[in-house]
């Protein structure tokens, strides 16, 4: 959190290196950066004190919305795709996990790559990935999207695991995973994303692009 | 003042989800009415021939489960076994072959309620695709209780099976096909006489009988359209030939000819599984064929009724461990040739009930 504040006070001086306004101590005082509100808000959030408490208990209530509204790709590959539409469907019912599948990427949050990609796919997975918006998260479902699988040998079409082209975040391992792993890979992500610091890294990367 | 106008080129998939894999169609457009379609495959080529000469006839059961058409392992199975079994001589036991015949249906009816639900689902009836999943649960129960597996089950051996039916099973399954005959009336009330669905389907993506013949169209499209041709009765393998039952032939050629053929199919699969069920011998489960077998040398064909068609499996041995050559006849590959002569002068909104009602598995495809 200490790198944090001394890289945005660094930034509003470097916005404006004619004269930073400082307190009655010479301290420099936060200001307006307009470079990002998120960024802004976060700054002066983390100098009042109790602030950090205030900013971890909003983070956990966006998180909390976000990991309980996750929206997935409808995009299959091969056998995986048919346990993943199992999941969806009667028994298993992942809507009560707020899992709705979108169809397009600009709508999508999480692609779950179901199946073995080839190497004719892979840029298009790649460019799905590039389609969605921020904060956007990758299963890799079964063992060939993660590592080849059973094609790995004697075989001269098939990516040896997606995570050559894209990032991601859980592995579901499984030729191919019952419903219940890829539920249960599901679950990991959702742990993963109640843990992530958005307000702050949205802030730190605000101020990286600027 | 005449109007411009220009074809638009479309560009369906690979990601859509309304094709059912990875499949890329290139529509050519005149406003609304399609000119010309153009599947572009391979997206999911797996080089899956090429991989079977590299294992011995006795790992290659696990690999046509998955490089194959994967709705369907089972058949899979079936066919790749045949074709090594009558190569190099194997005989298989009586009950074993029954055994089979019990679960090439089973897996036909749980590929057909995929085909189902999904196709249901493209034409906007979501409801249907969750009662057909709800079904095709039982089954993979049944299957999960023999072969342990829902989707990729090894079960076939060359010569017989893995493993013997466990106790009940058989009752459980009997009592499983009572239930399902009249599941399969509903999902009819759902669709059967739906005005919707009717105007989606009935005379739209018709093609005749002869050209379904020139184009090499075979299952339930070809019979759709009036070809009556059924592997199971043309060539009968394993004890096909002591199971009464009838081929649905329609002449329609249309979607609504080959959801019906399918419906029927799901129907007559029932009644030979409880012929099956009801004649099933006791005894051995499997020949005793040793763990490196070599086939002699020499090449064989053996075709199959798949859910999709004829699935033929071209192999040639040259005396060796493995397969020196292996060609499969994939019936989604032919059935897709008909696809562009079924689409071409219909609406770009037909263009998702005519690929769905063809039942095309990419995987079968490319392979």
């Amino acid at each position: 959190m200490n790198t944090l504040k001394t890289s945005t006070t660094m930034a509003t001086g470097s916005a404006t290196p004619a004269a930073a306004p400082t307190g009655p101590a010479g301290e420099p005082l936060p200001r307006r950066s307009q470079i990002s509100p998120i960024a802004d808000a976060v700054a002066i959030m983390d100098q009042i004190p109790g602030g950090g408490l205030i900013l971890t208990t909003v983070e956990a209530a966006l998180n909390w919305g976000r990991a309980s509204s996750i929206w997935p790709l409808t995009f299959g590959l091969a056998c995986c795709a048919i346990e993943m539409m199992a999941a969806y469907a009667s028994r298993f019912d992942l809507d009560r996990m707020g899992i709705i599948p979108r169809a397009t990427p600009r709508q999508a949050d999480l692609i779950i790559v179901a199946g073995r990609a080839t190497i004719r796919i892979a840029p298009i997975v790649r460019r799905l990935w590039e389609q969605m918006p921020e904060l956007r998260y990758v299963i890799s479902m079964g063992s060939c999207a993660t590592c080849g699988g059973p094609f790995y040998y004697d075989n001269y079409s098939i990516l040896k695991g997606i995570d050559q082209v894209i990032p991601v975040d859980v592995y579901v391992p499984g030729c191919p995973p019952r419903p219940e792993a890829l539920i249960e890979g599901i679950l990991k992500l959702q742990e993963k994303i109640k843990r992530e610091p958005i307000l702050r890294q949205q802030a730190a990367a605000a101020l990286r692009g600027a | 003042m005449a109007l411009r106008t220009e074809e638009l080129m479309l560009n369906m998939g690979p990601q859509h989800p309304s094709t059912h894999g990875v499949l890329r169609l290139v529509v050519t457009l005149d406003g609304e009415n399609v000119m010309d379609v153009q599947p572009d495959i391979g997206y999911l080529h797996s080089s899956v021939e090429k991989m079977m000469e590299h294992r011995t006839y006795v790992q290659n059961v696990a690999l046509v489960d998955r490089g194959m058409d994967y709705l369907i392992a089972l058949n899979n199975e079936q066919a790749y076994c045949l074709a090594v079994e009558q190569l190099a001589g194997i005989v298989t036991p009586e009950r074993a072959r029954y055994i089979r015949v019990i679960f090439d249906e089973l897996n036909r009816i749980a590929s057909h309620l995929v085909w189902l639900g999904t196709w249901a689902i493209d034409l906007g009836a979501t409801t249907v695709f969750l009662w057909c999943f709800r079904e095709r649960e039982m089954i993979l129960d049944l299957f999960e209780k023999v072969t342990g597996g829902r989707l990729h089950h090894v079960y076939y051996r060359l010569g017989g099976v893995y493993a013997d039916l466990p106790e009940g099973w058989v009752e459980e399954c009997g009592a499983f096909l009572d239930y399902f005959l009249t599941r399969v009336d509903e999902y009819e009330t759902l669709l059967t006489k739906n005005p919707i669905f009717l105007a989606r389907t009935k005379g739209v993506g018709t093609i005749s009988r002869a050209d379904a013949i020139a184009m090499g169209a075979s299952g339930p499209v070809a019979r759709a359209s009036g070809v009556a041709y059924d592997v199971r009765k043309a060539a009968p393998y394993e004890v096909y030939d002591r199971m009464e039952f009838n081929v649905p032939v329609l002449t329609d050629g249309d979607c609504y000819a080959r959801y019906l053929v399918r419906l029927t199919e799901m129907r007559e699969s029932v009644r030979i599984l409880r012929q099956a069920l009801l004649n099933l011998p006791g005894g051995e489960i499997r020949a005793r064929v040793p763990m490196t077998m070599k086939a002699p040398r020499g090449e064989i064909y053996v075709h199959t009724e798949s859910p999709r068609g004829d699935l033929g499996i071209y192999l040639v041995s040259d005396g060796g461990e493995t397969p020196y050559r292996v060609k499969i006849r994939a019936p989604s590959f032919s059935n897709l040739y008909a696809l562009t002569e079924m689409m071409k002068g219909w609406k770009i909104a037909d263009v998702i009930a005519i690929l769905g009602s063809i039942d095309i598995v990419l995987s079968d495809v490319d392979r």
